[in-house]
């Protein structure tokens, strides 16, 4: 089928790609535009590893086409960080607290907690695990990312 | 894991969408909010040969309640927009002041990443027997309107669903609003159920609809089960019971038995018919219990 032409924003940086309908916003993400720290786990929505920004709320990748983010702004997990040794203080809370082993769920991960974090500065335990009910971690139980969480909330309210 | 290759038709209003949809017909699947239609394209389970992707069409996302200007006219349907994020509905103020069933049962659905994809018209086109809004549809009696190149019409949510994942919506259709009439007086709303796991599709679930008078007396009723069947399952003769009633513990023990014999669970690999018989029971004295003391003091 023949391919569109799209006007993505991703990290801030707009370009023209001609895409074809049926690749998903993840694979462009991946293969195209070589951002792999978005990661595809299920493809079918429900580990939450493959979580990016849409217009700044958190979305799927895996549950859309590519050609369905013309004209709007992707946010992945390598917008985080100014640079490699001034990370995002969300992703210095992972770090600090232990809130990751593998590193195959983190960035799904931190894609969902931003947005929560700017909506709830001061979350309790239990509003944490709740935001992060939509992402699987196989490693860490859990606990350590809570913790996490509950740190960078506590940094960012200080920073601001 | 990849879906097969389809034409990619991105209408920017709902004339072009019916237009395009009434030209490609069966070939053609609607796109919604995805989070049902692309996993099975991923899988390859569904392989439409065009995609008619309706997330560019605002005139379809939408929440508004009637009366001519008077925002406090008692007689307010509610009309939303079928193009309506699920997320959208579970923060909208007239969904929280004057559907409050919809408003409770939001967050059961999925998660905030699902939610923020996912709409109303999406999910109740669907027809996932398990889904909660096909559910507070007929809950709360609503409508759905279709649309075709040349024609509307109206189906009330109890006439919507005919069998599993399948509607009265024809193919060249669309649907594209909800109407939610408004609530009588001293009408308690509940909803609640049971999932493995937060987010995921519930093994059992109610929503209960109670108006009572001004003696406590139960005027009308109206319990629907998810899970329970090939569509969303109306109890009616279990409803039939309180009708004329005052609440009582006993009361709702009988409705509860009634009902678990009037749906139709069967066994999945998460649970048993029998099992789900169990906690629609338990989960009908609960909503029972919550919807009259919220009638009583609405
Ligand atoms: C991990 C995960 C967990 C989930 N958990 C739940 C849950 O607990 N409860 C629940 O209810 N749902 C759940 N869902 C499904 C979710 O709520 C979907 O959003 C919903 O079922 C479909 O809505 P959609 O807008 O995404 O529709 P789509 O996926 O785009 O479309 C679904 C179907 O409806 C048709 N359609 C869509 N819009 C229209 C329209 N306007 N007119 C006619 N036909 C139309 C499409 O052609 C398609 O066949 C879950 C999904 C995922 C991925
Ligand atoms: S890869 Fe998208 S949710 Fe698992
Ligand atoms: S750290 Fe390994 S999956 Fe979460």
């Amino acid at each position: 089928m023949s391919d569109h032409t799209t006007l993505i924003t991703v990290n801030g940086k707009t370009e023209a790609h001609a895409i074809e309908p049926r690749l998903l916003l993840s694979d462009f993400l991946r293969h195209e535009l070589g951002l792999t720290g978005t990661h595809v786990g299920c493809e079918h929505g429900v580990c939450g590893a493959c979580t990016v920004l849409f217009d700044g709320q958190p979305v799927r990748s895996c549950l859309m086409f590519a050609v369905q983010a013309s004209g709007h702004e992707i946010t992945t997990v390598e917008g985080l960080a100014q640079s490699m040794d001034n990370l995002h203080p969300l992703q210095q809370a992972f770090w600090d607290a232990h809130g990751l082993q593998c590193g195959f769920c983190t960035p799904g991960i931190l894609m969902t907690l931003l947005p929560f974090l700017a909506e709830n500065p001061q979350p309790t335990e239990t509003e944490v695990r709740e935001a992060l009910s939509g992402n699987l971690c196989r490693c860490t139980g859990y606990q350590h990312i809570v913790d996490a969480a509950l740190l960078a909330a506590r940094r960012m309210e200080i920073g601001n | 894991m990849k879906p097969a290759p389809f034409e990619y038709i991105a209408p920017t209003s709902l004339a072009e969408a019916l237009t395009a949809v009434h030209k490609h017909g069966s070939d053609a699947s609607l796109l919604a909010g995805g989070q049902s239609l692309v996993p099975v394209m991923n899988f390859r389970l569904a392989q439409p040969a065009a995609l008619i992707d309706l997330n560019n069409i605002p005139e379809l996302d939408y929440v508004r309640r009637e009366g001519n200007g008077q925002p406090e006219a008692a007689s307010g349907h509610l009309h939303i927009g079928s193009m309506t994020r699920q997320r959208t509905l579970e923060r909208h103020p007239l969904i929280a002041q004057y559907a409050p069933l919809l408003h409770e049962a939001m967050p059961y659905i999925a998660h905030p990443q699902i939610r923020n994809r996912g709409t109303i018209g999406g999910s109740l086109a669907h027809a996932d027997p398990a889904a909660e809004l096909p559910v507070i549809l007929l809950a709360l009696d609503g409508r759905v309107q279709l649309q075709k190149s040349g024609g509307a019409r109206w189906v009330h949510g109890r006439d919507f669903y005919t069998d599993l994942f399948t509607t009265a919506r024809a193919e060249d259709e669309i649907l594209t609003e909800i109407e939610l009439p408004p609530l009588p007086p001293r009408t308690g709303v509940a909803f609640t159920e049971i999932a493995r796991r937060h987010g995921d599709y519930a093994l059992s679930g109610v929503a209960a609809v109670v108006t009572v008078d001004e003696r406590g007396i139960c005027t009308a009723v109206r319990l629907v089960y998810l899970n329970a069947g090939d569509t969303p399952i109306s109890a009616t003769q279990a409803a039939a019971l309180l009708v004329g009633q005052a609440a009582s513990e006993e009361l709702f023990t009988a409705v509860a038995h009634t009902a678990q014999q009037e749906i139709a669970p069967t066994d999945d690999i998460h649970a048993t018919a029998k099992y789900k018989r169990h906690l629609a029971q338990v989960l009908t004295m609960r909503v029972l219990q919550q919807a009259f003391t919220r009638a009583v003091s609405a």
